[in-house]
């Protein structure tokens, strides 16, 4: 068990709070560094996957997790994102300026979809996300000669005059580079008055209110950073996968990104990353999986979905707090041995609150 | 004439939106909760109908009751196995329950040899016949689903009014507390307020069947069933039917009006407009939270 003495007020405010959090993280960034020559070449797609989506998480995470707001259409705010990249990428705007820009341009959608949140809440603003969604959807198949619609847009390599990031490895450590800079983004976004308002206002807008918290500017902002992180994944995405379509950006792919921080856990920064790992590595796991069962089954179109649906309500019925919650409970349970309760987690029950009387 | 055969069949679309709608209202009434699963457990319904139908061998007249009773059984048993566990836990929480639940019912309907991933055709006595009227022409498929949404809603109308369960569910959804106090089984009526809500969904399934064929993805048309409750009004029964119709007639008139593209999305610009100028919908309750 670890003790932490308070001998300075500078404590409060650094980033690592102990000796264990340096030596793991720094561990972990040197591993980071160092996959491109340790990963197999596969296994460094994918973690450039991880490394995206966990930027898209963090933004959702922040929207979901921190502020209580729960959208059903990030994956419009990922596409406005992808094909901003897309369209300025090609018509020759330097990689920094188009990946900016995107951010910039989803922050605005996000603003938009924001101004309805000021005035409805709970599963009204999910209807009017899910809305959002279908439209953007829909606009960017129809919106063909900016878009290329349904036969797709071709998107090239990232980059900044004659320096072209082509190869795996480069293209890794740039989403590197924006992950770990998104990540510390938002860890200090936390930290200051912004993100404890963000907070206040999840657990009740009446209090938060009554603290003197200006609902409609902290809710918007909200959405409008969520959205710029989305729109940077989707940026990143747009090189990664090279070739967009508007089905990518569908009500499917907003479900996997809800799914992402849900199952990640929801109101954890670790809970973005471990999502991100989930939904990449799961698909492999699944296809891993197929050798040991039975032919019939292992054929099927719709296994992947079914495992997915069964890992959701696993976890919703289970572990609410997702796979960092679980892993809370691990390291407490190792920090306290042999003193561990079962009911020290336990979640209280309460009677259901209306949220019709608003 | 081309004004009043488009008004038909947005009619005739806006009743299944409707009926779908009803089954979200139902459990949100009762349980504050929005089922995501209600598309696929409509899918179910449809398959389960054929099923009835092509590998039972039961006639229309048995098979539809019979899908109909299983989907509610069905239903009242998925309320006791994963919701019930997590009631009184954030809205979030069930919302992300209820997609699971949809995704396993939509894999394990894929994941059936050979019939999970075509396309079938419900063998109805009335299919392909029509009715003309004047200059109207009229399909029998689309008569049926206004005439069985009608039935449906005289039904359900005279149940929530008349009968001890009825009231019951009124009450429990009304504040589940002091109706638990009133010694209503509130648990039970959750179980059956889901069953219900499975068994109108099999309706809808059923009465759709025969107009977009039955196959796996059937479910997603649940989506646009979400802009008919909210037009209604979420907390409204007779809301999600009149939200349905609006639905489906601004759908049938912006796809013949509008250009190519906007039949999809109308629905949703409806919403998005209702939500900004009357968040509550048409019928929605009015009521204010004391802190």
């Amino acid at each position: 068990m670890r003790f932490i003495f308070k001998t300075d007020y500078n404590q409060d405010v650094k980033l690592a709070k102990h000796g264990g959090h340096v030596f793991w993280y720094s561990l972990l960034g040197l591993f980071l560094v160092a996959a491109p020559w340790v990963v197999p070449e596969y296994w460094l797609a994918q973690l450039t996957f991880v490394l995206i989506y966990a930027v898209v998480g963090l933004g959702l995470m922040l929207l979901a997790g921190f502020t209580g707001l729960f959208s059903l259409g990030h994956a419009a705010f990922l596409g406005v994102g992808a094909y901003t990249q897309g369209v300025l990428v090609n018509a020759g705007v330097p990689f920094p300026l188009a990946l900016v820009c995107a951010g910039l341009f989803s922050a605005m959608a996000g603003v938009i979809v924001g101004l309805p949140a000021l005035r409805v809440k709970g599963i009204y603003l999910g209807m009017a996300t899910l809305a959002f969604g279908f439209i953007v959807e829909e606009g960017m198949a129809r919106w063909e000669h900016v878009t290329g619609g349904n036969a797709g847009l071709m998107v090239g390599y990232p980059a900044i005059g004659s320096w072209t990031l082509d190869s795996t490895e480069s293209f890794y450590f740039l989403c590197l580079v924006v992950a770990v800079g998104a990540t510390l983004a938002i860890v200090n976004l936390l930290r200051s008055s912004t993100g404890r308002a963000f907070v206040a206002i999840r657990d009740s807008e009446i209090s938060a209110q009554s603290m003197g918290i200006h609902l409609a500017r902290y809710k918007t902002l909200s959405f409008a950073l969520s959205a710029a992180l989305a729109g940077i994944g989707g940026a990143l995405y747009a090189h990664k996968i090279q070739f967009l379509s508007p089905e990518q950006f569908s009500i499917i792919q907003s479900i996997d990104l809800l799914l992402m921080v849900v199952i990640g856990g929801l109101g954890s920064i670790h809970g973005a990353f471990l999502g991100a790992i989930f939904l990449i590595v799961m698909p492999q796991l699944i296809s891993l999986g197929k050798d040991f069962l039975p032919a019939a089954i292992a054929g099927a179109a719709g296994l992947q979905g079914t495992v997915y649906g069964m890992v959701l309500i696993a976890f919703v019925l289970f572990e609410p707090m997702g796979l960092y919650g679980r892993w809370l409970k691990v390291r407490t349970w190792f920090q306290l041995f042999p003193f561990y309760r079962r009911g020290l987690f336990k979640r209280q029950k309460s009677f259901q609150k209306s949220d019709r009387l608003k | 004439m081309q004004l009043l055969q488009l008004l038909i069949s947005g009619v005739a679309q806006g009743c299944i939106y409707g009926l779908i709608a009803l089954g979200f209202v139902l459990i949100y009434k009762a349980t504050e909760t929005v089922s995501f699963a209600q598309g696929d457990l409509m899918m179910v319904g449809a398959f389960s109908g054929l099923a009835a139908m092509t590998l039972l061998g039961f006639p229309f007249w048995i098979a539809v009751p019979a899908a109909i009773v299983a989907m509610g059984v069905f239903g009242a048993f998925l309320e006791r196995l994963v919701i019930r566990p997590i009631l009184g836990q954030p809205a979030f929480s069930i919302v992300m329950l209820t997609i699971g639940v949809g995704y396993v019912l939509r894999g394990l309907i894929t994941m059936i040899p050979d019939v999970g991933t075509d396309t079938h055709t419900m063998p109805v006595p009335y299919a392909g016949e029509v009715l003309r009227l004047g200059g109207l022409v009229i399909a029998a498929e689309q008569m049926v689903v206004i005439g069985a949404t009608g039935i449906l809603c005289l039904g359900l109308f005279a149940m929530f009014k008349y009968s001890k369960l009825g009231i019951a569910m009124q009450a429990a959804s009304q504040n589940q507390l002091a109706a638990y106090y009133m010694g209503i089984p509130v648990k039970q009526i959750n179980g059956l307020v889901w069953g219900l809500a499975a068994a109108v969904a099999a309706v809808a399934g059923l009465l759709l069947a025969p107009i977009t064929f039955v196959h796996a993805n059937m479910g997603f048309i649940g989506l646009k069933a979400f802009p008919a409750a909210v037009v209604g009004g979420f907390g409204s029964l007779p809301g999600a039917i009149v939200g349905g119709l609006v639905i489906g007639i601004v759908e049938s008139f912006s796809g013949f009006y509008l250009p190519e593209g906007f039949k999809d999305i109308a629905p949703y610009i409806v919403v998005l407009l209702m939500l900004v100028l009357k968040p509550n919908g048409l019928f929605g309750e009015q009521l204010r939270k004391k802190v």
